[in-house]
């Protein structure tokens, strides 16, 4: 007993020094200016993009479009950034998509590398890189959930399944779209990120737009009937579930019951 | 189809109904039949030294038991008429489960009636005679016996045929579904015309200067019926410089304006998925993808198939800009459209 003590002491004694010691490591992929303004501006802005995104996106984000060896021999290439705007450039950043680990690499929904005051700085320099659209303010409160749910299944859930819990394309995995904010989703539908096709204000309007946001929104929140929702798949399986469940306890019952018999 | 259809199941029902004609000629089956049939299956009827009483012989058992499998027939029958009649927009599925069910279920009940009343079960007490002949003889003859509660054999074994032709008549009908096999024209009707204009979903005319790259529209005819599986095609525009369409579809992209079948060639679903590449240098090329069983295919060299069941490409709808730059189909689809049947090679588009 006493030595089952001791181990149990050593081992998270040994994860607690472990764990200490990944978190004291700094924050890997992000090079910083020795000081930072206090105030978010282009100017940190470009001195950020020079460090962490020119290998690939070239220098004042011109492109790189056949591969070279950058930093640290990682080869890079990109798309350029101008005219893409401060509404690309927020949705990537603030959502983790960028930096990406490696060229090949799809954009993932990751933790942001970037400070609040970086992040800005770095949209402020990518929106003046060139005219380009601005970051949009959805009202998702002046959208109809019904519309926004029709639209969605017309639009979006070819990929993002019925209720925004993502899934897989050719080529790619689709995220679930919980964790989005309203300015992201609308963000995301207008810039068409990765392999997603963009929408133009021709095909969904702004109106549309506020409805997908709201719906999107909603499935934060799935209406549930009460008992086990088994992530919101719809009554066929949740009914498959059931009859199976059912068919295991009726197997026990039957068990213990020959077994009190006998 | 529906004629197809309609001539299979009439088929079904005359065949059955002169099977059953038959046998009524024929008569119930009497005991001179019943004496052949020992004497074919080599017992011999007056034996004297019979080791066993000869048990109950159950005839109204026995009329339960053919009653049943006829009635599992005609069940089975009912699943083949409800086939031909109904198309699967109606009630067609419950009838056809229904039918199938009724007729197991009478199978079974027919089944378990048999095992009670006309199987002899007989206890042989002891131990299992070992080398002894008289004792061997009547083991034999227990066993011989078993047949011998059966007074109308041959009634038993029609009623028997009935129910499991049927069946398996049932079971081989939904084959037709597989498609026509010689009638396939209207699979190769669609609703373009040289000339149609291509309109959105509100029914607005499409120009081609309002195709963007990058994203995808759904379009139909103008003025047809979009419930038409020929009707709606997706449209996409890719850069002129990047198509590599066959020879002979050279001029059907103008701007490098593209329109496919939405219905996907493998299982009929709406090809909804356009993935695009943001960065064309790195990601993958721009494909058309179905999201039932994910049939990828690639609109630049004409929906060529690149990823997926589909087992041909996705009909293209050749496209023509008229002088006020409205899109217009400059013919019909270049395959037929919709998922695939068993004959789908074997035609030409008309």
């Amino acid at each position: 007993m006493r030595r089952l003590r001791l181990l149990l002491a050593a081992g998270a004694f040994t994860a607690f020094a472990a764990g200490t010691v990944a978190l004291a490591q700094p924050q890997s992929g992000i090079v910083r200016p020795s000081s930072e303004p206090a105030e978010p501006s282009v100017a940190l802005g470009a001195e950020l993009f020079a460090g962490n995104c020119s290998s690939c996106h070239g220098i004042d984000g011109a492109g790189v479009f056949t591969p070279r060896p950058g930093a640290g021999d990682i080869s890079g290439a990109g798309p350029s950034l101008r005219g893409v705007g401060e509404r690309a450039a927020d949705f990537y950043l603030r959502l983790g998509l960028m930096p990406l680990e490696h060229i090949h690499a799809q954009p993932e929904i990751r933790r942001v590398l970037f400070s609040e005051k970086e992040t800005r700085s770095l949209v402020a320099y990518v929106g003046s890189l060139g005219a380009g659209p601005p970051i949009p303010h959805p009202e998702p409160a002046r959208g109809s959930l019904a519309t926004g749910f029709h639209l969605f299944s017309e639009h979006c859930a070819g990929c993002h399944q019925a209720v925004a819990a993502g899934g897989f394309v050719t080529g790619a995995r689709v995220p679930p779209l919980q964790r989005l904010t309203p300015v992201q989703i609308a963000e995301a539908v207008r810039v068409g990120p990765y392999l997603m096709p963009r929408f133009s204000t021709a095909q969904i309007s702004d109106a549309q737009l506020n409805s997908i946001v709201a719906y999107v929104r909603s499935t934060n929140h799935p209406d549930n009937r009460g008992g086990w929702a088994i992530g919101n798949l719809g009554p066929i399986p949740e009914g498959l579930i059931a009859w199976l469940a059912a068919i295991v306890l009726a197997m026990l019952c039957l068990g213990l019951g020959r077994r009190l018999r006998g | 189809m529906s004629a197809w259809r309609w001539l299979v199941g009439v088929l079904v029902l005359v065949a059955g109904r002169l099977l059953r004609r038959r046998r009524a000629a024929e008569g119930p089956p009497d005991r001179g039949a019943h004496a052949e049939a020992d004497v074919a299956s080599g017992v011999p009827s007056g034996r004297e030294a019979s080791a066993v009483a000869p048990g109950p012989q159950s005839r109204s058992a026995e009329l339960v038991v053919a009653l049943l499998l006829l009635l599992a027939g005609l069940a089975a029958a009912g699943f083949v008429v409800s086939y031909a009649l109904f198309s699967v927009a109606s009630l067609s599925n419950e009838l056809l489960g229904g039918c199938i069910a009724l007729a197991l279920a009478f199978i079974a009940l027919a089944l378990a009636v048999f095992a009670h009343r006309l199987v002899p079960v007989e206890e042989l007490e002891g131990d299992y005679p070992g080398t002894d002949a008289d004792r061997q003889r009547e083991v034999v003859e227990i066993i011989e016996h078993g047949g011998r509660l059966i007074t109308r054999r041959r009634m038993l074994v029609g009623a028997g045929s009935v129910a499991g032709g049927a069946l398996g008549l049932a079971a081989l009908t939904p084959a037709l579904s597989l498609g026509p096999l010689w009638y396939t024209a209207p699979l190769f009707r669609a609703p373009w015309r040289r000339g149609t204009r291509l309109v959105d979903e509100a029914g607005t005319p499409m120009t081609a200067a309002s195709v963007e790259e990058g994203t995808f529209y759904t379009a139909f005819p103008e003025g047809a019926d979009r419930e038409e599986i020929g009707s709606p095609v997706v449209v996409v525009r890719v850069p002129p410089s990047q198509l590599r369409l066959p020879a002979q579809r050279a001029g059907w992209a103008p701007f490098g304006i593209l329109a496919y079948s939405k219905i996907c060639t493998h299982a009929g679903c709406a090809v909804a998925l356009y993935r695009k590449p943001t960065f064309r240098v790195l990601e993958p090329e721009p494909a058309l993808v179905c999201p039932c069983h994910y049939s990828t295919f690639n609109p630049a060299t004409g929906g060529t198939v690149i990823f997926g069941p589909a087992g041909r490409p996705l009909p293209q709808l050749p496209l023509m800009a008229d002088s006020s730059g409205y899109l217009r189909a400059a013919g019909n689809f270049s395959g037929p459209v919709g998922p695939s049947w068993w004959g789908v090679r074997l035609g030409k588009a008309t």
